[in-house]
């Protein structure tokens, strides 16, 4: 099987530090693949990478097989690639329904689109309630109420089906987690397995191991700035991935990249 | 190396806690208890609703108290006649700061492009209308030098049209000459340039353009921040310029658009101060920037970005002609207007700062 999403052998300098040196990864169709590693291990700079963040001095990022060469997020949003950032990117003075479309407004068909450029409030609002509602967000009552008066859980439910709605190829999730108390997580995690049944891949990064096992189908472990191996979770205990993580243990060898 | 896990049990042990407890964390219900609470929504979806009280409000007392002295046509449309300048630069200075800028050039922006119509029309002999377009363009560019500062060279706002207001102001006194050019001149070669000034009389009602181009200029404006992309771009911006960048918000171009929309706002202030004061006058509108921010910042405009509305800066600059004439006509001393607008201005943060309290 072909992988949707694929990077072969990034690198990033900073100066004298290698932020990412050789990083590869695969994304196959369906799944969602975990990213984990020590902090300054190099994983959020190759995220960046394939959200358009950051511009890789070396190395391929293939999309569907073709290779792409992101300068900004919006190209890579435009490419199909969704991201959900660890701050959420939401401004929280507008509305659940105005963050959703922020960026990729619907304007009215006609005149009063063409001409005025007045947007499509309407279908906009209803858009975004029935995305909302097919994962399961359900009680939402007023589309229209400011992104701050929601909770961090709500927040992150906006965020995930914002990305959910617009991605088309792949949906990256940075911590989605990180922020949440244990019921909330509970949710979003289930929210997470909702857009993969919906057939979106998924690129998850967490530090949350117990999330990781529970939602991963593979899992990425990456360690001085290149991938160290990817383990099933039903095959590896979590202080193995731990292990290997920190570089306690070394990668299995069948397994190492 | 290979070991059975637990994961499953792990995970199930780590939120047994959780699976028993209500799964209703995304039901976005909303459970508002007390008056307290519904009026500070209520504010929090409408900012401009606290000018606006505050402006009926002080209409009704003046209107008690000075009778029909205050309360006539005339008298009212005269406040009107009164802050259409302030109005208009006070449009242009609201959609800076909703992108949590500030603009204190706006006056010496006015200035020069009033100054531009007039010298290009006496001095170099152009038709009127051409003399006009390049003092519109002057304060398009004057904005965008601004805009430019701010968003691509990333200076502080504040930092930027400081400096800018120096140098433009002294630029308008070199290229003038600090020369005024007469009124009776102006309306014997050039009447387009008091446009502005001519008036509309509905039953006692005096209208001036200048007054209806200020209606007109905040309805449209209104409608393009309230209606348009572009609008909730501005909001996004001065809301959160990082979040807004990373949902597809081109932020630089957001950004100099509003200081061209600004400049260019500016200019028309300035072709409405010729018909104004009828002559072109370098010394002029000296007080626009602080007027103009007081108005906003009276109309509900949070000076932190991204709240308020466009409306609400057009009710603050009415307060505060509202009070002036009302105390001028009371006999009272001048000085008690700048006190109570003093007391408005800090009474307006104060609610910005209460409505942003977000346990709404």
């Amino acid at each position: 099987m072909e992988p949707v999403l694929q990077a072969r052998s990034l690198v990033k300098r900073y100066g004298r530090v290698v932020a990412m040196d050789h990083a590869d990864l695969e994304l196959y169709p369906g799944e969602i693949l975990a990213v984990i590693g020590d902090n300054g291990a190099g994983k959020s700079t190759l995220i960046k990478a394939l959200s358009g963040a950051v511009i890789p001095d070396e190395g391929d990022i293939l999309l569907d097989g073709k290779t792409v060469n992101f300068t900004s997020p919006i190209q890579a949003r435009d490419a199909g690639i969704e991201t959900v950032y660890q701050t959420l990117a939401m401004s929280p003075a507008l509305s659940i329904a105005d963050n959703m479309f922020m960026g990729r407004e619907l304007r009215k068909p006609g005149i009063m689109g063409a001409w005025l450029r007045q947007l499509d409030r309407k279908k906009m609002e209803e858009i975004a309630r029935q995305k909302l509602s097919e994962l399961g967000l359900l009680t939402i009552q007023n589309i229209n109420q400011a992104v701050e008066t929601l909770s961090g859980g709500q927040r992150q439910g906006v965020a995930v089906a914002r990305a959910a709605t617009f991605g088309s190829k792949v949906v990256i999730m940075d911590e989605p987690t990180a922020a949440l108390g244990v019921k909330e997580s509970r949710r979003v995690l289930d929210l997470i397995m909702d857009v993969r049944a919906r057939g979106l891949p998924i690129v998850l990064i967490s530090h949350n191991m117990p999330h990781v096992f529970e939602v991963a189908d593979r899992i990425h472990i990456h360690r001085l700035g290149r991938r160290a191996c990817v383990i099933r979770p039903s095959d590896f205990s979590m202080s193995d991935a731990v292990a290997i993580m920190t570089g306690a243990m070394d990668p299995p060898e069948d397994l190492a990249a | 190396m290979t070991s059975e896990t637990k994961t499953a049990g792990e995970s199930a042990d780590y939120e047994a806690a959780a699976d028993s407890s209500p799964q209703a964390v995304a039901s976005f219900d909303e459970h508002h208890h007390g008056l307290g609470h519904k009026i500070q929504h209520t504010l929090h979806q409408t900012p401009s609703l606290v000018p606006l009280i505050v402006l009926v409000l002080s209409i009704i007392a003046f209107g008690i108290m000075l009778g029909s002295k205050f309360f006539s046509p005339f008298a009212l449309t005269l406040i009107l006649q009164q802050v259409q300048i302030v109005g208009i630069v006070a449009a242009a200075q609201s959609i800076v700061i909703l992108t949590a800028g500030i603009d204190l050039s706006v006056g010496a922006i006015m200035v020069l492009s009033s100054v531009v119509m007039g010298q290009f029309t006496f001095r170099y002999g152009l038709p009127v209308e051409v003399a006009v377009a390049c003092g519109l363009l002057c304060g398009t560019i004057c904005g965008y030098i601004n805009g430019f500062l701010v968003a691509v060279v990333k200076l502080p706002p504040f930092i930027v049209t400081l400096g800018m207001w120096q140098i433009v102001l002294a630029t308008n006194f070199l290229y003038s000459a600090n020369e005024t050019i007469r009124s009776q001149d102006i309306a014997n070669t050039a009447p387009l340039l008091q446009l502005f000034g001519n008036k509309v009389n509905i039953g006692g009602a005096i209208f001036t353009y200048g007054v209806i181009f200020l209606v007109l200029l905040v309805l449209v404006l209104a409608y393009a921040l309230r209606q348009t992309a572009w609008g909730r771009h501005v909001y996004a911006v001065g809301d959160d310029p990082e979040a807004a960048q990373l949902s597809g918000v081109q932020v630089k171009k957001v950004l100099i658009s509003v200081y061209m929309l600004s400049g260019l706002i500016c200019a028309f202030a300035g072709w409405a101060m010729i018909g104004r004061i009828g002559s072109v006058s370098p010394t002029s509108g000296q007080l626009a920037n602080i007027e103009s921010i007081t108005a906003v910042v009276i109309g509900g405009i949070s000076l932190f970005g991204g709240r308020g509305s466009i409306l609400g800066s057009l009710f603050g600059a009415l307060i505060v002609g509202v009070f002036t004439l009302g105390l001028r006509l009371l006999g009272a001393d001048a000085q008690w207007t700048y006190l109570l607008i003093g007391l408005l201005i800090i009474a307006a943060v104060a609610v910005d700062q209460w409505i942003r309290k977000v346990s709404v």
